[in-house]
């Protein structure tokens, strides 16, 4: 099944007519009602009407994150406060968060990316979907209920959490579909095998898996354990959220609905569009958008683009699952962490020096497991074990609190962690991605 | 006076503290008492030495964490009730007991008991108070 067969099977120089229409639109759209846009294209000396063909695109500034966040709340909106229907914030903890403001079509326009989506995982109006994605200010729990109600089909908006309620409900309703994060999943897996519940007399047929990156090795675990088809869904809050790209049933690659976001892959260091096939940070634009439009935003996630006529019929561009970032950014639980904050937080700790080292990976549970190694500065060395195993429980406290993540603490002697006279690798990410 | 304890930090990593014991040993510094207090993930290794500031030195060349803790080395009579009554006098003195361990000291009738404690010099005049030997050489 395809949902918008026009849009999702239309020819090359057709899609690129329409991306183009639209991009020289979002560029007046931008250059007249957002001053942030409007300093940046002066500055590049750049008007909307030198956009005449779609490569065009890369005479156009770029956006980051710092952007984002430099401009919140509202410094990057494009219409009338009045005209917002809803908020969403990203899941990052760095201070600033950054704001996703949707007006009535943006919405729309995020219900048919989810739909789409959605459709290409095998999702129809009658399956009972079990949406165990964060609900809140996080686009994981609403977007996917957005896609969901477009196409009509039974959503049970269970959220993250209480494994023993999801596979109870999963079994009493006949839950078709599943949609949750990956390492999530494995654990709803184990947690039914330790407790004598078989997947195989589940209803489950599908799962839509995102948040996080995963591996090939994963989706044989998950689809084994769980007794399901699972498929890759990517998104972010900065262009909208879950949606704009899922792999459909050949599973080798991921359509981005490059009608509404259109991707370009760049050199990192010196921001050169870089051809298809060749491996790049990710950039998207959002294309249609009238809340909060971003224009080539740098989303630091490598992978590559392949174009051509898909085996499902769809014609839209595929991009290969997530192979790596261009920062040191640090998913965790489906929470970004920066190891500068972690970093940050020991600084402030008077006991602690700034050699650390972090080290992730995916425990018995298959859940992300996050250890941080902190020195004790010699003078805070204690001779009594609750003094110590205070400023332990401490540490574990602040990343907590601050950060968001359940982070194991292991205080090691003064001088103990490698100093290196380059750049410290300071992570040590044994998730295999 | 009371007893220089040298106590090292531990991360929990597999031959830490036999390097301890090897530095020690090597230089010809006598051990006389050793406890560890070990967590789920570090220890804390306690010593009393004939030579503790020559230790401590040692160690901390070597690039371990030492810290110097003043503990009371109390002489304890080897027969039933002995440590007993040493706790019964510290308890009805408020002499609070943060650790406490014995040492490697023997063929004498008497044993001795190392404690850390709240307040050492509260605990050294109930001590001489009640004239019960203390150790403060080894």
């Amino acid at each position: 099944m395809i949902w918008n067969e026009k849009n999702e099977c239309m020819s090359q120089p057709e899609r690129e007519a329409k991306q183009l229409e639209s991009l020289v639109r979002l560029a007046e759209t931008l250059y007249t009602k957002v001053e942030f846009y409007r300093n940046k294209f002066d500055e590049l000396g750049i008007k909307p009407a030198d956009i005449q063909s779609l490569k065009d695109i890369s005479k156009l500034p770029f956006t980051t994150k710092n952007d984002l966040r430099e401009t919140y709340p509202y410094g990057l909106l494009a219409t009338d406060e009045t005209n917002i229907v809803e908020i969403h914030q990203s899941s990052g903890t760095t201070g600033t968060p950054v704001v996703d403001a949707y007006t009535q079509k943006d919405i729309d326009i995020w219900s048919e990316a989810m739909a789409r989506s959605l459709t290409m995982s095998g999702v129809g109006k009658n399956d009972v979907i079990q949406n165990a994605y964060g609900y809140g200010l996080f686009t994981g729990g609403i977007g996917v209920h957005h896609g969901a109600a477009a196409i009509g089909a039974n959503i049970i908006p269970i959220s993250g959490g209480n494994t023993e309620r999801q596979l109870k409900v999963m079994k009493d309703f006949g839950t078709t579909i599943l949609t949750c994060t990956p390492s999530y999943s494995l654990y709803i897996a184990e947690f039914a095998a330790d407790h004598g519940i078989s997947m195989k007399d589940m209803k489950l047929r599908a799962g839509v898996f995102g948040a996080e990156p995963w591996t090939e090795e994963m989706r044989k675990e998950m689809e084994a354990t769980l007794a399901l088809n699972a498929f890759d869904i990517y998104g972010l809050t900065e262009i909208t959220g879950p949606g704009v790209a899922n792999e459909c049933e050949c599973k080798d690659g991921l359509h981005i609905n490059e009608d509404l976001f259109y991707p370009e892959i760049i050199n990192p260091d010196t921001g050169e569009v870089l051809p298809d096939g060749e491996k790049g940070e990710l950039v998207f634009t959002t294309l249609t958008k009238e809340g909060t439009p971003i224009l080539r935003y740098r989303t630091r996630d490598i992978t590559y683009l392949t174009r051509g006529k898909c085996a499902c019929g769809r014609t839209t561009v595929k991009m290969h699952r997530l192979m790596g970032r261009t920062d040191d950014m640090l998913i965790i639980r489906g929470v970004n962490v920066f190891p500068t904050q972690i970093e940050e937080i020991l600084v402030q700790m008077e006991e602690t020096q700034p050699h650390y080292q972090i080290l992730v990976d995916r425990g018995q549970t298959h859940l992300d497991e996050v250890e941080v190694w902190v020195e004790v500065k010699d003078e805070f060395f204690f001779d009594e074990t609750k003094k110590m195993e205070g400023l332990h429980n401490r540490i574990g406290h602040e990343m907590k609190s601050r950060l968001g993540i359940n982070a194991k603490i292991k205080l090691v002697e003064p001088k103990s962690i490698e100093r290196s006279t380059g750049k410290a690798k300071r992570v040590i990410d044994k998730r295999k991605l | 006076m009371a007893l220089k304890q040298i106590s090292v930090f531990l991360e929990n990593k597999s031959g830490r503290l036999a390097e301890v014991s090897s530095i020690i040993s090597n230089s010809g510094i006598n051990l006389r008492a050793i406890s560890i207090a070990d967590t789920a993930d570090f220890g804390i290794l306690r010593m009393i030495l004939d030579k503790p500031d020559e230790a401590a030195k040692l160690l901390e060349d070597n690039g371990f964490t030492a810290r110097k803790t003043l503990v009371l080395g109390v002489e304890v009579h080897d027969h039933p009730g002995g440590l007993a009554g040493v706790m019964r006098l510290f308890e009805e003195n408020n002499v609070n007991i943060e650790y406490l361990y014995s040492s490697l000291q023997n063929a004498t009738e008497k044993a001795v008991i190392i404690f850390k404690v709240e307040d050492v010099q509260h605990g050294i005049e109930i001590l001489e108070k009640f004239n019960v030997n203390r150790v403060s050489q080894f």
